[in-house]
């Protein structure tokens, strides 16, 4: 090979930042979904339901076992399957990234739940609120503090994940940049640079969570 | 659901073979990547929460670079983009000489890969030991080694088994990323299964009940030398 050609990269720019808008927002929209899929798998898991805790439990449990491509492949045959008709790739993705997400975040969520002290749970119940008004008005503002950090580090992992889509051929970052290497028969260029963006962004992403995990310590 | 089940699709031959083969791969690429991940990530660790300076930096540097690229992608890499980068010769080697190159790859990536984990979680524990027995070692005349060897890290791993035993499984799901690369582990093998038969929920069935076994295992396992090493009085386990 000869040298390294930094003019593919640059030709390559446009394909490459559809990709990255591809990544990042299935980033933002697994993120969204798993925090509002986890918020209430972890608040069926904490309540007096003993049978809904099991279920929740289970489904939990089932996805952390398995690996994300199986879950891909999984929800890519079964999705149009189930609605009886195809949908492409990408909504088939997002179901599973969301609902595979949704275990993960959810033991975020539980955990930093259960972090808050009794006290807080047995005032709220004492001051005649609901299950779910503690959880929304007492529990919930305090536990997200601590949580906030380990949900970042969490999307920089989902962020990562993402490229996992190029099992279903779907033009993320990754598989954009794999198209180009091929086609242009650069690998050495487009791999690094690829290696490149993600070491950047997910950085910046670990430098967040730090910070914030140290702006909580000193808050207390 | 217009899906035309058939469960003696896994027990025919070939597939049934298929499946064997996939589960043999997944636990051979698991356990030696695991290997790799458990020597090298111990090192990293100890280096990385004893040292300052130069050696601090680097250790800093490995954790950082493997936790913030794709696995996926560090698999390319190691795959694709180092046989060129290498002199001709080791490239050729590697391409062309190499027993099974795509499992041997995978095998070091997802080792390489794993490490940085691992070493994060060795040096937490040895933070959690309290200073006064690493003092206590060197005051009763132990070297740094002796005194990592003997004193700090039993203490250390005692404290990381669960996020430990998280690692380890992670490690069972993380080898299906070997497939990208050509490895014919257990996802690769009911993907393969489904393009020939089209009966694929039946194989992703059987590869979801074989990965749950497998957390099974590993859980029960872990939680069982939990059990048999923890020191009296001073458990993880709050």
């Amino acid at each position: 090979m000869s040298g390294f050609d930094i003019s593919v990269i640059l030709d390559a720019l446009p394909l490459l930042a559809k990709g990255l808008g591809l990544s990042l927002g299935l980033t933002a929209i697994a993120m969204i979904g798993g925090l509002a899929l986890g918020l209430v798998i972890a608040i069926v898991r904490l309540s007096r339901f003993r049978v809904l805790a099991l279920l929740a439990a289970l489904y939990v449990n089932g996805f952390r076992a398995v690996p994300l491509i199986l879950v891909i492949f999984w929800f890519y045959f079964l999705v149009p399957l189930l609605l009886g008709r195809p949908v492409g790739a990408l909504y088939s993705v997002l179901i599973a990234f969301v609902m595979f997400e949704g275990a993960y975040y959810s033991e975020i969520i539980r955990a930093g739940l259960k972090s808050v002290r009794p006290g807080q749970w047995q005032a709220a119940q004492a001051s005649g609120m609901t299950y779910l008004q503690a959880v929304r008005l007492v529990v919930l503002p305090q536990a997200l503090r601590k949580m906030a950090p380990l949900m970042v580090t969490q999307g920089v992992v989902l962020f990562q994940d993402t490229s996992l889509v190029y099992v279903v051929s779907l033009h993320d970052f990754m598989t954009s940049a794999s198209i180009v290497a091929n086609t242009q028969n650069r690998i050495v260029e487009l791999y690094v640079f690829a290696a490149l963006v993600y070491l950047a962004l997910c950085t910046a992403g670990g430098t967040l969570a730090q910070r914030l995990s140290s702006d909580r310590q000193r808050a207390h | 659901m217009n899906y035309a089940w058939n469960w003696g699709v896994l027990f025919q031959s070939p597939y049934l073979g298929w499946l064997g083969q996939g589960i043999a791969m997944t636990l051979a690429v698991s356990v030696a990547a695991w290997v790799i991940a458990l020597s090298l990530g111990t090192l990293i660790g100890v280096f990385h929460s004893g040292a300052s300076g130069v050696v601090r930096l680097a250790t800093g540097s490995y954790i950082n670079l493997f936790r913030n690229v794709p696995l996926l992608l560090q698999m390319f890499l190691w795959f694709f983009v180092v046989p060129e980068l290498l002199p001709k010769a080791a490239g050729i080697w590697l391409k062309r000489e190499l027993p099974h190159p795509e499992v041997v790859t995978a095998i070091v990536a997802l080792g390489l890969f794993t490490a940085s984990r691992v070493a994060v979680q060795v040096a937490a524990g040895i933070a959690a030991v309290s200073r006064g027995q690493s003092m206590a070692a060197r005051a009763s005349g132990l070297s740094t080694i002796q005194a990592y060897r003997f004193v700090l890290l039993p203490q250390a791993f005692r404290i990381v088994i669960p996020p430990m035993t998280s690692e380890f499984l992670t490690i069972f799901k993380n080898s299906s990323i070997a497939l990208t690369i050509g490895v014919y582990e257990l996802t690769a093998q009911t993907q393969q299964i489904q393009s020939f038969t089209y009966q694929g929920f039946e194989a992703f069935t059987a590869a979801t009940v074989v990965y749950m076994t497998i957390a099974l295992m590993v859980t029960t396992l872990m939680t069982v030398i939990e059990r048999k090493v923890s020191i009296p009085g001073r458990t993880a386990r709050g």
